[in-house]
């Protein structure tokens, strides 16, 4: 028996905070990053008396979430208390949805490298989060910051239709960036704001039952998602291998070690006593409610790239890369109407702008130019002003202070060389002083002719027109009387 | 319906209880009667009365999404037995 006769079993249960101003049962404001207990109120603190509300938003989003999902809606749903006892939840209970919450039985589609794949949508519930706990690390205690308490977010639970870690990311990606397009939250996963618990299990291929789950949570970056179902994964193989029994429990993945450990405080079973939320009131949504919300949902990201392929005319590869996230298709759409060059557009997102976003660790909502100025850039490169090479270099700058193109290159003075004269003078200087340049070219070493212009390139900064350059070149080279 | 012992101590735990002998006694024999008194329910006949999700009659009852200032710290922590930056300080919590 080897790796390769077992099969994966991966469902997911996301957790995405919900951007709206305020909490979801108070009016506290949401905003990541106060201060400490500053973002609270009676109702976060769970003071004896105090009554929540639930925020109209926070239906709106999470009908959203599901009509952009497939799911049906329900038109009668309930809050629930979910008990546990923990520091981070002041009251004793979460406020959650338990048997009927706002959306279920939706899907989404993923690639995969054998196509598309259709996920199950169990279900998308509502719900509060729960505060933070800041573990000294001398031993003084904990410290309880409330700011979070309260925060909505919703649960999206997926079947256990994702069979390896690769289908788990692609699955958690499409989620994330259908909620970007909707704007029903930042999806940060460095703030938490998006999170998933993992439920891996392994079964002999073949086997029609599932075997016994272990649920790793509120892991909060891809690459520690896709380590962990792998690490899980062999483990229960090698447990069964071994002819033992995978139990069911919860287990905490350490990135350091990379390694799961099983919880310490596990003895008792979950039991969470769920009972129906006396202090809210149910939820009813009428048809029309739905169609409305139905209406001002906007283009999803399925649909763009259907767009771009069609009537932009661009790759399959490009037009994926460009509308996996919400910010680089809005940078795209802009930049292209500007400078009527789609598939350059796609291509600087691609290649040069993916790259310095990894240099700087920055996200494509992290870029502070517009569409504007990039469909400028290309623009710009189209009428022959910039060489590409500039171009990679005003784009650099636009990175640090974002501003027109035009402008910095004024400021800079990287205007493109292109007059005959000017450049000729550089070629021929050029070409005198590598006389082996020559000799290799017309000996067939094409190579040459890239050396001698880079060698100009040199000289004039990047600033000469590459076309001219290269022209110029070869007259030179092959021409009689360009050498004087 | 009788709630056994066993029982007895296992919601005890998820409430954060200890019990000594006697009140896991005790507490067995009244939440037994309880159980039976609110049963009583049970025989009602509810063949024509549609299926309610909550106690409450109301619905819909929300808020809009309008910030309203948070309290001030100080007077949300004054009567925590123990804080330190702003925060309620804790007997060490293990994940």
């Amino acid at each position: 028996m080897s790796l390769l006769d077992y099969e994966v079993i991966i469902g997911l249960e996301v957790h995405c905070e919900l951007s709206t101003k305020t909490k979801i049962y108070c009016s506290c404001p949401t905003t990541f990053g106060a201060e400490p207990n500053t973002q609270c109120c009676p109702i976060c603190m769970a003071m004896p008396g105090t009554l929540p509300v639930l925020n109209e938003k926070v239906v709106e989003y999470a009908v959203k979430a599901g009509l952009a999902t497939n799911c049906k809606i329900a038109r009668n749903s309930k809050s629930d208390r979910k008990n546990y006892f923990y520091p981070d939840l002041p009251k004793a209970y979460q406020i959650s949805q338990f048997d009927l919450p706002l959306c279920y039985d939706g899907f989404i589609n993923i690639e995969t490298d054998e196509g598309e794949k259709t996920i199950g949508i169990t279900r998308i519930h509502i719900e509060e989060d729960a505060g933070k706990l800041n573990h000294d690390e001398f031993g003084r205690g904990t410290f309880v910051d409330l700011n979070r308490a309260g925060v909505p977010l919703i649960e999206v639970v997926s079947e256990p239709d994702l069979r390896s870690k690769e289908e788990a990311e692609s699955y958690l990606r499409k989620l994330k960036s259908i909620f970007e397009y909707i704007g029903i939250s930042d999806c940060k996963m460095q703030e938490g704001s998006l999170r998933a618990d993992v439920n891996v299990s392994v079964r002999k291929k073949g086997s029609a039952k599932f075997g016994t789950r272990t649920e790793m949570k509120n892991m909060n970056s891809f690459r520690s998602i896709s380590r962990a179902i792998e690490y899980e994964a062999n483990r229960q193989i090698e447990v069964i291998e071994n002819g033992g029994i995978i139990e069911q429990e919860t287990l905490r993945w350490d990135d350091i070690s990379g390694k799961t450990f099983s919880m310490r405080d596990k003895e008792e079973a979950q039991d969470y006593r769920y009972f129906p939320e006396p202090d809210l009131a149910a939820i009813k949504l009428s048809d029309e409610y739905i169609e409305n919300i139905k209406k001002s949902l906007p283009e999803l990201p399925e649909s763009r790239k259907k767009r771009y392929l069609l009537d932009m005319n661009l790759t399959e590869k490009a037009a994926k890369f460009v509308t996996d996230s919400k910010y680089f298709s809005n940078l795209f759409e802009e930049a292209s109407s500007i400078c009527n060059n789609p598939k350059a557009v796609s291509n600087w997102i691609m290649s040069d702008i993916a790259r310095i976003l990894n240099e700087r660790e920055e996200e494509p909502e992290d870029i502070r130019f517009s569409g504007k100025e990039l469909g400028e850039l290309v623009s710009l490169i189209d009428k022959g002003t910039i060489s590409s090479a500039i171009a990679k270099k005003i784009l650099e700058e636009m990175f640090e202070n974002p501003e027109n193109p035009s402008k910095i290159i004024e400021k800079k003075g990287w205007v493109q060389i292109s007059d005959e004269n000017a450049i000729k003078e550089i070629v021929n200087k050029i070409l005198e002083a590598n006389p082996q340049s020559i000799i290799d070219y017309k000996a067939g070493k094409d190579k040459a002719l890239g050396f001698l212009v880079g060698q100009a390139m040199k000289e004039t900064k990047g600033k000469a027109n590459p076309q001219i350059l290269n022209k110029l070149f070869l007259e030179g080279i092959l021409g009689d009387n360009s050498v004087k | 319906m009788s709630v056994n012992k066993k029982e007895i101590v296992h919601l005890a735990k998820l409430s954060n209880l200890y019990l000594s002998e006697e009140e896991i006694e005790k507490y067995a024999k009244d939440l037994t009667e309880i159980i039976d008194f609110a049963s009583m329910i049970n025989s009602v006949n509810t063949d024509e009365i549609n299926e309610t999700i909550a106690a409450n009659e109301n619905f819909n009852v929300f808020r809009k999404d309008q910030v309203i200032p948070s309290m001030d710290r100080n007077l949300l922590l004054q009567n925590a037995p123990s804080q330190d930056d702003g925060m309620f300080r804790i007997p060490k919590v293990l994940n």
